[in-house]
């Protein structure tokens, strides 16, 4: 097959499989010079190890891969790096302890013999800062900065390698809306400059926002590469997961009941003040905000795992006073936390294990494991959550995203909770296992469970509540009924 | 396909076996009963230091007090041990009760300050060194009872008292790991501590336990050794905690937490006893006994994570 001139990036019918299974399976992909080529298809379709194929981190079992008229196939990271292929991963890989400029120019220190050169350092990542637009000082260390301020350091980085290919993993996972329509912009100057960007995301609105073309993969397979203005959102559905969805939201017919839970002038100086909310047994409701808007640190507030400084909290009519998680539990609150790598799950344990970490001592008399109980209940619970395994016995670590989360809601159900705060529920997850978590939420508002959910995607947010709590720099600034609520009217109180 | 994967999960006890088998055939010596008596003795000490660190490192902590633990107790025990004195039960009693509050001192500083495991027991090894020769006025203590020389040296119905002892400690140690509340948060707080705490677990009294724990059994370790070598010695057990810490991690505990098991550490001291012997036998200078087992312990963990990568 004759290449494209335009083409800066050519791969043929490659292959990669692991221990027999075949995530990769005669991929095919062009990448134009200067053009934003979203990568799309569920979890598991094969976009990672694609990836990291490109970034030489994995070598395919065949196939090749043309970069600029010559292949790439048996190349390392380091080889590609200097060929200009750069990626910013998912999971921020920086050093916390140094400074930007240091994180910037790691592993390329401009020096004069060995000496390094630290003015020369500064002075151009600063110049390198200045021209993306961002406002960061190339001195300060990489931990005092925000999440997003991190991820335009990796931007950075990647330009400063004169990268002709930037690959971007999930990379508004972290940011607010302005910072995304900032990243946007850089995006855009770097297309304008013949960079050529493939992006990877979850995230519909984005994909229709900059991409030109999509390319789909399903099960490892290259399915088909569409210009983004000439394919519908469902179609492009459709593509991904291979049948038609015809919600993206399944309908909730729970009944609202009476109140479960209050919090009254709920303060804690520096990250959210004066709140004011109630949510009722069968009800959903959603907290939406920017990033720092305060809507995790109330949700760890009520959890028990940080202090607040005033303000009471009412659980079935009882005032009560949580100081730690395990008091929270006992109560009947249940929380899923936004970051289920860090909160979430123990990686090296079961499932079942897992499942019962939190319930241990119902299965337990005064010192031993009932572990007859044990795997009954979870046995249950995970065939009750579709978690699709191997056994109860496999370990979390091996599963997908969408399995852990509902490994991880598993393990709060078996709580027997009467309040569920779900904190970015489907984050990191594909389409297909979102639509579960959802109809996993109306089940929870079935069993007349009061649910707070916490989510920065609009549409999930109108989807799903019932009422909608809106936080702008740790005030609430509205409390708007599902009648009430638009997009525009969420972003216009959350930015006010 | 199978089998080699579950035989890769005892990987160490293959290398354990292997190694018998080489001894087994070079010296006609080492595999008789009154041979694996002497080293089952031998390593008993170890194991009660080696049981009660794998409960710490599965937490993801270190205990490197075990050593100065060991000398503490054992001169504390053998103050009281003095024949025509006391009942043999109050310095047995006195010992542990040295060790349980080393331990629960370890797990106090732990949990409430914060600072690193390896730091805290780092300074109450040297703590517990001085404690020792301040006890003893810095000179053994000889001249014990015979009902206290029997936990060292005696025999019930043939099998020396210490090799009873390990099979008991060794026995409860596997119970409370595998089977018992205590021993699953053990592992979740090694494997995820936040997620542990936001799952409920309290990970502070999780701690203090193991360090209880393991000063517990460093009392146990420290009675024996007194009352095997008949004296009270305040620089007994220097370096113990580092033949314990090697055991656990030969056997398959990671020092990053959440994995490891009793049966494991269980092995890794019958091969560090076994080598020992071995060595012993061929009449190698212990010299060259002290790199052969550092190339040892070296190569048995990077052999386990030559495994687990491959898994």
């Amino acid at each position: 097959m004759p290449s494209n001139p335009k083409n800066i990036l050519h791969v043929q019918n490659l292959s990669k499989a692991f221990f027999g299974v075949k995530a990769l399976n005669n991929l095919q992909f062009e990448l134009q010079k200067g053009e934003v080529h979203a990568l799309m298809g569920e979890n598991g379709a094969g976009k990672s190890t694609f990836m990291k194929i490109l970034m030489g981190l994995l070598i395919p079992d065949s196939g090749d891969i043309i970069f600029e008229g010559e292949s790439l196939k048996n190349s390392n990271v380091h080889e590609n790096l200097q060929k200009g292929i750069s990626m910013i991963h998912q999971e921020i890989l920086i050093v916390p302890e140094l400074t930007v400029a240091q994180n910037i120019f790691l592993g390329r220190e401009i020096n004069y013999r060995n000496w390094l050169n630290d003015k020369a350092i500064n002075q151009n990542a600063q110049e390198l800062l200045n021209l993306i637009g961002v406002n960061i000082n190339a001195r300060t260390k990489i931990k005092n900065l925000s999440i997003a301020e991190m991820q335009m350091v990796e931007i950075a980085k990647a330009i400063s390698t004169n990268a002709k290919v930037i690959i971007m993993d999930e990379p508004t996972s972290a940011l607010s809306n302005k910072e995304v329509s900032t990243l946007f912009k850089i995006i855009k100057d770097l297309k304008a400059k013949g960079v050529s960007i493939i992006y990877i995301s979850h995230k519909m609105d984005e994909i229709y926002e900059i991409s030109d073309r999509i390319t789909v993969l399903r099960d490892g397979k290259y399915i088909a590469t569409k210009n983004t203005s000439e394919l519908d959102k469902n179609d492009l559905i459709a593509l991904m997961v291979g049948r038609e969805i015809d919600r993206l939201f399944p309908e909730n017919i729970s009944k609202k009941g009476e109140e479960v839970f209050s919090v009254e002038n709920l303060s804690t100086k520096g990250k959210f003040e004066e709140i004011n909310f109630e949510v009722h047994a069968g009800e959903v409701l959603g907290i939406a905000g920017l990033m720092g808007a305060g809507r995790t640190e109330i949700a760890r507030a009520i959890f028990g795992l940080d202090k607040y400084d005033s303000g009471e909290i009412t659980l079935k009519g009882n005032k009560i006073n949580i100081k730690s998680p395990k008091e929270a539990i006992e109560k009947g609150i249940g929380y899923v936390s936004e970051d289920r790598k860090v909160l979430g799950f123990i990686p090296a344990m079961s499932i079942n294990e897992n499942i019962s970490l939190s319930s241990l001592a119902n299965f337990s008399n005064a010192w031993f494991v009932n572990s007859t109980d044990e795997q009954e209940a979870t046995t249950q619970l995970s065939n009750d959550l579709k978690i699709k395994s191997t056994s109860i016995n496999q370990k979390v670590m091996n599963l997908s995203g969408g399995n852990q989360q509902k490994v991880v809601i598993g393990k709060v159900l078996l709580t027997s909770p009467s309040l569920v705060i779900l904190d970015e529920p489907t984050r990191g997850i594909d389409i297909g296992a979102k639509f579960e978590i959802y109809k996993l939420i109306n089940q929870l508002t079935d069993k007349g469970i009061a649910v707070i959910m916490i989510s920065s995607e609009l549409p999930e947010i109108l989807g799903m509540s019932d009422r909608i709590l809106v936080l702008s720099k740790g005030k609430q600034t509205a409390l708007l009924s599902k009648q009430e609520a638009t997009q525009e009217r969420i972003m216009h109180y959350a930015v006010s | 396909m199978q089998y080699i994967n579950r035989l890769r999960q005892y990987g160490i006890f293959v290398v354990f076996i292997i190694i018998c088998l080489i001894l087994s055939l070079i010296s006609p010596q080492f595999l008789t009963v009154s041979n694996w008596t002497i080293i089952i003795t031998q390593a008993s000490i170890n194991a009660l230091l080696a049981f009660g660190v794998t409960f710490v490192i599965i937490t993801g902590g270190i205990d490197l007090s075990l050593g100065s633990m060991v000398a503490v107790t054992g001169v504390t025990a053998a103050m009281l041990a003095h024949p025509d004195t006391f009942p043999v039960a109050l310095p047995i009693f006195a010992g542990l009760l040295a060790g349980l509050l080393m331990g629960v001192f370890n797990g106090f500083i732990i949990t409430k300050s914060k600072i690193a495991p390896f730091i805290v027991t780092l300074g109450t090894m040297t703590i517990g060194r001085g404690l020792a020769l301040i006890l003893s006025k810095g000179r053994p203590i000889s001249n014990l009872s015979d009902s206290f020389n029997f936990i060292g040296g005696g025999n019930i119905f043939g099998i020396p008292f210490p090799i009873i002892v390990l099979i008991l400690v060794f026995i409860i140690c596997s119970i409370i790991l595998k089977k018992t509340l205590l021993g699953r948060y053990i592992y979740a707080i090694g494997g995820n501590e936040q997620a542990s705490r936001a799952s409920g677990i309290n990970v502070n009294r999780v701690k203090m336990a193991v360090y209880s724990i393991s000063g517990l059994l460093a009392g146990l370790a420290g009675i024996l050794l007194t009352s095997r070598i008949t004296t009270g010695q305040p620089n007994a057990g220097a370096g113990f905690e580092l033949d314990a810490i090697a055991a656990a991690v030969i056997g398959g505990t990671s020092t990053s937490g959440g994995t490891g098991t009793m049966t494991g550490t269980l092995i890794g001291v019958l091969l560090i006893g076994v080598i020992n012997n071995g060595l012993d036998l061929l009449n190698v200078t212990s010299y060259y006994q002290q790199v052969v087992m550092g190339t040892i312990i070296i190569g048995a963990v990077v052999l386990d994570s030559w495994n687990q990568k491959n898994n």
